[in-house]
């Protein structure tokens, strides 16, 4: 590590943010029984499982449709993605075969799993962060 | 009713996600730079903690109390295997190169330009692609 990056207002909207996203993890668990991992509902819906489909497919226009409308209101803020149309369609199959193989992502094993002190999500969180970390690391 | 809960989380997900940085993969990529290159960016470290604490509150709260509007909780999945890391290794890789994960990819879906559509078309592919491909494996 060469230094850090300490943003006080970047921390606090993060906190906020993170606040939220566990708030709707809440809500989806209690009262829907469902856990709110992004990568299973989506995978659910593009499979076309028939059980649940609606929920899954109301759930999914939310996650789209809220954020539009919000960037819509405003200035659209930065992604500062990667332009590098091969690293994109390489990322997006190591993104979604190996959220499918490991049956979940940073909401599912890293939200709920390790709220839930599930030995499983924690060696996944812990797995995929340093995987993460070290592709970083090799590449740049 | 269901539905409309649902679609209440996801966009209460959608809007904490665009909240807290994660639609921005500069960010993303600087919490995962903890080994270099570069300076290290804790901020996501704090969307996490903030989104354990309240589901911290709700699986305790599952242990006394039945759900709403349904008759049970969900199963509980156990044992470490090997496509459980072999699968978050390929995760993480790709999170790294990109600095995308699936909700922030939908999250910025319909405003965050092409390549936030390719990457998501590609990662689509791969989710259809890995019942077929562990199938031919297998």
């Amino acid at each position: 590590m060469d230094a850090m990056i300490w943003d006080a207002g970047a921390i606090a909207a993060a906190a906020l943010g993170g606040l939220m996203i566990g708030g709707a993890a809440a809500l989806l668990l209690l009262v829907n029984a469902r856990i709110m991992g992004a990568s299973g509902i989506l995978s659910a819906v593009i499979e076309g499982q028939r059980d649940g489909l609606v929920e899954r497919v109301a759930f999914l226009g939310g996650l789209i449709g809220v954020p539009a409308i919000v960037v819509a209101l405003g200035d659209p803020p930065a992604t500062n993605i990667t332009t590098n149309w091969s690293v994109l369609v390489a990322a997006g199959l190591l993104v979604g075969l190996g959220t499918r193989l490991g049956s979940g992502c940073t909401s599912g094993h890293g939200v709920c799993g390790l709220s839930r002190l599930s030995p499983r999500s924690l060696v996944a969180t812990g797995t995929f962060i340093t995987a993460g970390v070290l592709t970083v690391r090799a590449l740049g | 009713m269901r539905a409309l809960v649902a679609a209440l989380a996801g966009g209460l997900f959608g809007a904490g996600l665009l909240v807290s940085g994660m639609t921005d993969t500069e960010k993303v990529r600087g919490f995962l730079t903890l080994l270099g290159p570069g300076p290290w960016d804790p901020t996501l470290a704090f969307v996490m903690a903030g989104a354990i604490l309240p589901m911290l509150f709700a699986w305790r709260r599952t242990m006394a109390a039945t759900p709403v509007l349904a008759k049970s909780w969900p199963d509980r999945v156990r044992g470490i295997d090997g496509p459980l890391i072999g699968g978050a290794v390929m995760f993480g890789m790709g999170w790294g190169l990109v600095g995308l994960c699936p909700g922030p990819a939908l999250a910025a879906l319909a405003w965050g330009g092409p390549e936030v559509v390719v990457f998501t078309l590609s990662m689509t592919t791969g989710m259809l692609a890995l019942p077929r491909l562990r199938q031919r494996l297998a």
